[in-house]
């Protein structure tokens, strides 16, 4: 059915439609700068451009995790959750400093990507599943763990959360750091490889002789420990762990900056560029709204008329 | 016809021919006993549960508790019973809170104007959201859940732009047919319960009795052979859908007369207490098995819990996600095993 479409549909079509898919995102970024060096103001200014990336920069460190799980054909509901968790640890164990705090945290975030990873690997659940339920538990108990917003006064976090490198805040570095390690062991390395097998088929990859398993769970693990990394960055930019709305719908924000950004849902793909370009992008028409007083309710109608349009575009593209 | 009702029985009771041939009674014996505890359970569960609260708590068996719980989980209830339909397709619906939200706003906002429109604007809006996140999973082919998440943050939206970002609380007059239908009792139970009891009914005749309710079994047991066979698979898939959003859209109507006015953060997070309550109730999240009345048990027993835990007293309301989140887990792990040991057999 879907060979005799594309036979029938004219070449230019096919060839403009899969430029779309692989560069639709560049060019949507590149036409909100241009449309918004035009009609908003102060928008050149270095100053709003450091804003826009510190706030994208959370989003984007969880997507790259969410990249991996939706490269093995899963996905990742509970990223959310595991921010939340992961405010709520480090306001906990501050106390004994940054650094224990911060192994805590990753002890937690570990702990979660683990249960969802033998769900899913070990027991055959389906990864919506599998992660629905850490995403209502996982909240519940960072709330147990800290039932309100806590305000942080801690030297450290707040230098990590506001502090920069020749003007760089150290959010972004991070960020940058984290894409460029993803997207080096997506491309270059034997576990990236294992990785796209899998998301391509999973008996095929299982028959091949691949550790099917250990992957899977090193890769929820991972999408874990990422989302409780941009946790504690949000908390540290706030200087307050606020287990109540850190990180509300983070997972559809990370799901659609991976879809806009080229990879298909249906697995066996990984686009890292791309995914940055895609939370960017999400940022960037947020930016704009806000900037011009359309009210936030206005934003999440934009977004959610976004999200359809490129899990529209993307449709098919994994099955060829 | 005929070929398709076969079809969603053996889809049921898969499993069960290869074994009872294989002669001796023992494997259809453990076979029947999985059958029991996957349908059962939740509702042994909910005995046994309810039982150690009402001797543990004096408060716990009392009239007036036991008719706040059932009114509570009425509204829950309704929208849980458009997600079996979902989930037994082999679908999800994330967007029922947002709906549920919306359809309340929009019952009080158009109480204004009268009962019917009251009644019918959330119907209208909610339903028509419905039909477009079927029209995107069926027609389109788009993954339910990535759908269904973007319809939850539009309805949302829409809902916070109706209110003035959430700062306007429409006010249902009292004394209206609408307050009545929310706020009143008959025969000693709310309202909204006896409605709730009818949707659930007719839900249970529909989903067991009908063409489509067999369509629904079919389509989640194996799409490609359901379509094989005939089954209007686009069509039925777009009604489960138009189905939940007009029942959470009714749930939310029904709440706002409850409360005699349109709540704005109502909502957050009902998706996911919908889906652990169809699911506690033995529907199959695979698709292709589920029923009805397990989703009532589901809900009954979630809210059975949260009573408990409010009881307690020193616990946090927060709790009863943790423990919502681990039931969930240990009915879903304890699903697929069950689900595995019948595919061995």
């Amino acid at each position: 059915m879907a060979e005799a479409t594309l036979k029938t549909v004219p070449l230019d079509r096919t060839r403009v439609l899969r430029w779309l898919q692989t560069y639709g995102v560049y060019a949507g970024v590149a036409l909100l700068l241009v449309v918004n060096i035009v009609i908003t103001p102060h928008f050149l200014s270095a100053e709003n451009f450091r804003t826009q990336a510190v706030q994208v920069a959370p989003v984007i460190i969880v997507a790259l995790g969410m990249a991996l799980v939706i490269g093995t054909e899963g996905v990742d509901l509970s990223v959310g959750a595991v921010m939340a968790l992961a405010a709520s640890v480090t306001a906990l164990y501050l106390g004994y400093g940054l650094l224990p705090a911060l192994l805590v945290v990753a002890v937690f975030a570990a702990g979660a990507g683990l249960a969802n990873g033998a769900l899913v690997a070990f027991v055959g659940v389906q990864p919506i599943v599998a992660t629905l339920a850490l995403m209502v538990g996982g909240r519940g108990l960072a709330l147990v763990l800290l039932p309100q917003l806590e305000d942080l006064r801690n030297p450290a976090l707040a230098s990590l959360g506001s502090g920069d490198v020749l003007g760089v805040p150290y959010l972004i570095l991070i960020a940058a750091v984290l894409a460029l390690l993803v997207a080096f062991v997506v491309r270059r390395t034997t576990f990236g490889r294992q990785l796209l097998a899998i998301g391509d088929s999973r008996p095929a990859a299982q028959l091949a002789g691949l550790p099917v398993r250990r992957v899977l769970i090193v890769v929820y693990v991972v999408c874990a420990l990422l989302a409780a990394v941009a946790g504690v960055l949000a908390t540290a930019r706030l200087q307050a762990s606020d287990p109540t709305s850190l990180g509300n719908l983070m997972e559809l924000s990370a799901i659609t900056a991976v879809v806009v950004g080229g990879t298909p849902l249906t697995g066996g793909r990984v686009n890292i560029a791309g995914t940055v370009a895609g939370a960017v992008l999400i940022q960037l028409l947020t930016a704009t709204l806000i900037k011009h007083d359309l009210p936030p309710s206005w934003t999440q109608i934009a977004q959610a008329i976004v999200i359809v349009c490129a899990v529209y575009a993307a449709r098919g593209r994994g099955k060829r | 016809m005929t070929v398709t009702k076969t079809d969603a029985r053996t889809a049921a009771a898969r499993g069960a021919e290869p074994a009872a041939a294989a002669g001796p009674t023992g494997p259809a014996r453990s076979e029947r006993l999985t059958a029991l505890v996957q349908q059962h359970g939740a509702l042994a569960v909910l005995v046994l549960v309810s039982l150690v609260a009402s001797f543990s708590f004096d408060s716990f068996a009392t009239g007036d508790n036991i008719g706040n719980m059932a009114t509570s989980s009425a509204f829950l209830a309704i929208v849980a019973l458009g997600m079996t339909f979902v989930i037994i397709t082999g679908g999800i619906d994330l967007s029922v809170g947002s709906l549920f939200a919306l359809g309340g706003v929009l019952a009080a906002w158009g109480s204004r104007h009268g009962t019917l429109v009251a009644l019918l604007l959330p119907l209208l809006v909610c339903g028509a959201i419905g039909v477009v996140n079927g029209l995107l999973v069926a027609r389109s082919r788009l993954a339910p859940f990535i759908v269904t998440l973007a319809a939850m943050l539009g309805a949302r939206g829409l809902m916070l732009a109706l209110t003035d970002e959430g700062a306007d609380t429409y006010l249902i007059g009292k004394g209206s047919f609408l307050a009545e239908l929310g706020q009143g009792t008959t025969f000693g139970l709310g309202n909204p319960v006896w409605i709730t009891l009818a949707l659930f009914v007719a839900g249970a005749v529909v989903l067991r009795r009908t063409r489509f309710g067999q369509h629904v079994y079919a389509v989640g047991g194996n799409e490609d052979a359901a379509a094989l066979m005939g089954a209007p698979v686009a069509r039925t898939k777009i009604l489960v859908y138009t189905l939940s959003g007009l029942l959470a859209g009714l749930a939310g109507a029904l709440n706002a007369a409850w409360l005699a006015s349109g709540v704005t953060i109502l909502g957050n997070g009902m998706e996911l207490e919908a889906i652990s309550a169809v699911v506690i109730g033995g529907t199959l999240l695979t698709g292709g098995l589920g029923y009805v009345s397990g989703s009532l048990v589901g809900v009954l027993l979630l809210k059975v819990i949260q009573n408990v835990i409010n009881q307690i007293g020193s616990l946090d309301s927060s709790y009863q996600q943790v423990v919502s989140g681990a039931f969930l887990a240990v009915v879903v792990v304890a699903q697929t095993w069950l689900g595995r040991r019948r595919q061995l057999m």
